[in-house]
C-alpha cells in the first residue's frame, strides 16, 4: 500500500526545471525590484528602527528603548509644532477641499462658459510650478501687503497649494458620474440644491475623501513653503524636525518622524477602508 | 411662471377630482403645438423637432416611433423638462409648461440606463420622489410597498440597485416613476437593455400596469414591434417631424406615407402610373408593363403617377400560370414560422412575399421555382404623395 505524506506536494517542483517564463519576467528584473524596494524602505526601516534605540548616538545600537518617545512627548516645542501642523493641515485642507469641490462642479456641471479651458489650467498650473517660486512668491506678496496673521499666513499659503491636489480627484470623480442620476433627481421634485445634497454630494464623497486625504497629507509634509512664510512661532513639525537636524541628529528626530509615519499610515489605511466597497457612480 | 403641483398633491385636496377613466375622452393630457427645437447656431444648427404638433390623450398608452436622430427622444425630454423647446407650446392638462422647471412638473420618467440612485436601497428609490414632495411618512410606507408590489419587486426592498440584474432595476426604475402618481409618465425606451424574451414579457406587464394605474404613458422606442403590440396610439417620427399619428391598425394597414409604409413592417413599393379615372378602384400600369388593379381610396384627383404599396404576407403564391402574374423565386429566407422570398416579376426590385408555413403538406419553395403571384387588388395601395 502506498501511503502519500501530505507534506510533500505530488508534483515537487525541481530546481532547475525549465519553467513557462511568465509575462514580464526578464532575467535580474526580480533583483533589480528588490534592490529598488530595499532603497525605498531600508532608510525608513532603519530611522524607526533607531528611534527604539537606547544611546543617543544615532547608528550605533545599544539597546532597546522607548525613551524617545516619552522625550518627544514630554518636549513642549514638538508639542506646539506638531498642533501647529495639524491646525494648518486641518483649515487648509477643509478650505482648500471646499474651493476644489466648487470649482469641480462648475467645470463639470456649469455648463458651457467663455474661458472655461484657460479656467482649468489656472487651476491645475500651480502643480508644475516649482515649489520654491511659490515659496519666494508668496513670502513678497504677504510682505508687500503687509499681511501678518501668524499662523493664518501659514493656513493662507498652504490652502492655495492644496487647492490644485484637491480638484484632481474631484474632478475625475464627477466627470465619470452619469448627469441622468441628477435629472432623475429633478425629475423627482428634487430642486436643486436637494439634488446636490442627495445625490450629487454622496455620490461625490470619494473623491471629495480622496482630495481631502491629499491636501491633508501634502500641507501635514510642506517644507519649503513653510520655512519661508512662518514667523518665529508659527513653525510646524517639518520645519521644527529640520532645525533640531541642525542642532545634531539625535534618536528624539526618529522618534517624532516615524510618529509622523505611522500617522500617515494610519490615513492612508483608513481611507482605504471608507472608500472600498462603496457603490460607484457609474453602476446600473 | 405657472406653478403647476403635482398630481399626487392635488388629488387629495379635490376629492371631487374626476378619475382619468372619468376624464378620458375628455380634455387631452398633453398638446403639442408647433414644438421646435434647434440645438447649436448658424451653419452648424441641428433642427431636432420642426414643427411638431399633436395630442396625446388622457389614459394613453401612446408611443413616439422612429429610428434614432428622429427626434422622438429630444421630445420626450422636452416633456419631462430637460430641454428647453426653441418654440411651440407644450400643455400639459390645459397648462402650458415650457417655462415650468423640472422638478414642479407632474411627470416622471423611466430612464433608458434606469438611472437608479446607486447609494439608496430600492425602496429609498422608490420613495425619493414622495419625500421630495413631502409625503407623510405612513403614506409614504405605503405607497412604496403597493408600487414594489405592482413591480413583482417587494422582496428585494432593502437591497442596492447594484445587486439586481437588468430586468430588476428596470421595474425598480418603473416603481420609482409610478410612486408620486404623475399625471403623465415618460419612458425612454426602457426595454432596449432587456433581452428578446424579458422584453416581450416586459411589454404585457407594462400594458397591464399602465391600464391597472390608468396614468398617461408616453413610450418611446424605435421598435416597431414594441410600438405596435403595445400602445393604443403611435406617433411615427422622422427627421424632427411627425410622420403619422394613428393607431398600430391605421399605422400599419394604412400608412401615410412611403416613410411611415418603410419604417414600420416590411413593404413592397411598385412605381406605377394610373390608367382608369381615379375611384376606390383604379387600374394602373407599372414601369414594367403590368396591369394592376388597385386600392385608389388615397389617390388624388387628376394624379397620374403613384407609388404602389403591399405588405410582404397580403401576396399570395400559386401555381405557375394561375396568379396574377407569373415570377420566379430568386432568394429564400427560412424564419420557421414563415418564408419570406424575393420573386422576380420583371419589375425594379422583386417583390417581397411573406409565406405562412401554415400547412403540413405546404410545398417547399426552392430558389428559381416558378410561381403565380397573386395581388389582391384591396390590399395593393395607392400611397399618399
Amino acid at each position: 500500500m502506498v501511503v502519500r505524506d501530505n507534506t510533500i506536494p505530488a508534483v515537487a517542483p525541481r530546481l532547475g526545471e525549465k519553467k513557462r517564463r511568465a509575462f514580464g519576467e526578464v532575467p535580474g528584473l526580480r533583483t533589480l525590484a528588490f534592490c529598488f524596494l530595499a532603497f525605498l524602505y531600508l532608510p525608513i526601516g532603519v530611522l524607526v528602527a533607531y528611534s527604539f534605540n537606547d544611546g543617543n548616538i544615532v547608528m550605533v545600537w545599544t539597546g532597546f528603548s522607548t525613551d524617545w518617545y516619552v522625550k518627544v512627548f514630554g518636549n513642549a516645542d514638538i508639542r506646539k509644532a506638531a498642533l501647529n501642523s495639524v491646525i494648518v493641515a486641518v483649515s487648509a485642507t477643509a478650505i482648500a477641499t471646499t474651493c476644489a469641490t466648487l470649482a469641480a462642479l462648475a467645470l463639470a456641471r456649469g455648463g458651457a462658459f467663455r474661458g472655461k479651458g484657460a479656467t482649468l489650467g489656472i487651476i491645475t498650473l500651480p502643480l508644475m510650478v516649482p515649489e520654491i517660486v511659490t515659496a519666494v512668491a508668496t513670502l513678497v506678496f504677504f510682505s508687500s501687503i503687509g499681511l501678518n496673521l501668524g499662523l493664518g499666513n501659514v493656513i493662507i499659503a498652504h490652502t492655495t497649494f492644496c487647492i490644485p491636489f484637491a480638484f484632481m480627484p474631484i474632478r475625475a470623480r464627477l466627470e465619470g458620474m452619469d448627469t441622468t442620476l441628477e435629472q432623475a433627481s429633478r425629475d423627482l421634485y428634487a430642486s436643486d440644491w436637494e439634488t446636490f445634497r442627495l445625490v450629487t454630494l454622496p455620490l461625490l464623497m470619494p473623491g471629495v475623501l480622496a482630495g481631502a486625504m491629499l491636501s491633508f497629507v501634502i500641507s501635514m509634509d510642506d517644507f519649503i513653503i513653510t520655512l519661508m512664510v512662518a514667523g518665529a512661532g508659527d513653525t510646524t513639525l517639518p520645519v521644527y524636525i529640520y532645525s533640531m537636524i541642525r542642532q545634531g541628529i539625535t534618536p528624539e528626530v526618529n522618534a517624532v518622524s516615524s510618529i509622523l509615519l505611522l500617522f500617515s499610515i494610519v490615513m492612508v489605511t483608513a481611507y482605504w477602508f471608507t472608500t472600498r466597497q462603496k457603490p460607484g457612480p457609474n453602476a446600473h | 411662471m405657472t406653478r403647476i403641483q403635482p398630481a399626487a398633491t392635488v388629488t387629495p385636496l379635490h376629492p371631487a377630482a374626476p378619475t382619468a377613466v372619468e376624464r378620458s375622452g375628455g380634455e387631452p393630457a398633453v398638446v403639442l403645438e408647433n414644438v421646435c427645437k434647434t440645438y447649436g447656431r448658424g451653419a452648424s444648427a441641428v433642427e431636432a423637432l420642426r414643427g411638431v404638433s399633436f395630442d396625446i390623450r388622457d389614459n394613453e398608452f401612446f408611443t413616439l416611433l422612429g429610428p434614432s436622430g428622429c427626434g422622438k427622444t429630444t421630445l420626450l425630454r422636452a416633456l419631462a423638462g430637460f430641454e428647453h423647446v426653441s418654440g411651440g407650446v407644450i400643455r400639459l392638462f390645459g397648462q402650458d409648461i415650457v417655462d415650468v422647471p423640472t422638478h414642479k412638473r407632474p411627470v416622471n420618467t423611466v430612464f433608458q440606463s434606469y438611472s437608479l440612485f446607486p447609494h439608496m436601497t430600492v425602496s429609498e428609490n422608490v420613495a425619493y420622489g414622495l419625500r421630495r414632495l413631502r409625503r407623510p411618512a405612513d403614506e409614504i410606507r405605503t405607497t412604496v410597498a403597493e408600487m414594489l408590489q405592482l413591480v413583482k419587486m417587494e422582496r428585494f426592498a432593502d437591497r442596492l440597485p447594484t445587486q439586481l440584474s437588468g430586468g430588476q432595476q428596470q421595474r425598480v426604475a418603473l416603481a420609482r416613476a409610478l410612486a408620486p402618481h404623475p399625471k403623465v409618465l415618460l419612458l425612454d425606451e426602457p426595454l432596449s437593455a432587456l433581452d428578446l424574451k424579458l422584453r416581450q414579457a416586459m411589454r404585457q406587464e407594462l400594458k397591464q400596469i399602465q391600464a391597472e394605474t390608468a396614468i398617461t404613458f408616453i413610450f418611446v422606442t424605435h421598435d416597431q414591434d414594441e410600438a405596435l403590440s403595445m400602445s393604443d396610439r403611435i406617433a411615427v417620427m422622422s427627421e424632427g417631424q411627425v410622420q403619422q399619428v394613428g393607431t398600430p391598425t391605421e399605422i400599419y394597414e394604412h400608412p401615410a406615407n412611403r416613410f411611415v409604409a418603410g419604417f414600420v413592417g416590411d413593404a413592397n413599393f411598385i412605381e406605377a402610373e394610373i390608367t382608369s379615372p381615379i375611384g376606390a378602384e383604379v387600374t394602373c400600369r407599372t414601369k414594367g408593363g403590368l396591369d394592376l388593379r388597385a386600392n385608389g381610396a388615397k389617390a388624388r384627383p387628376g394624379q397620374r403617377s403613384v407609388t404602389l404599396f403591399l405588405r410582404p404576407e397580403k401576396v399570395r403564391l400559386a401555381p405557375k400560370g394561375q396568379g396574377t402574374v407569373d415570377g420566379q423565386v430568386e432568394t429564400i429566407q427560412y424564419l420557421g414560422n414563415a418564408c419570406l422570398m424575393e420573386i422576380g416579376i420583371g419589375e425594379a426590385a422583386p417583390v417581397l412575399v411573406s409565406e405562412r408555413m401554415a400547412d403540413v403538406d405546404q410545398p417547399r419553395r426552392a430558389v428559381g421555382d416558378r410561381v403565380g403571384v397573386v395581388f389582391d387588388p384591396r390590399a395593393l395601395q395607392v400611397l399618399e404623395e
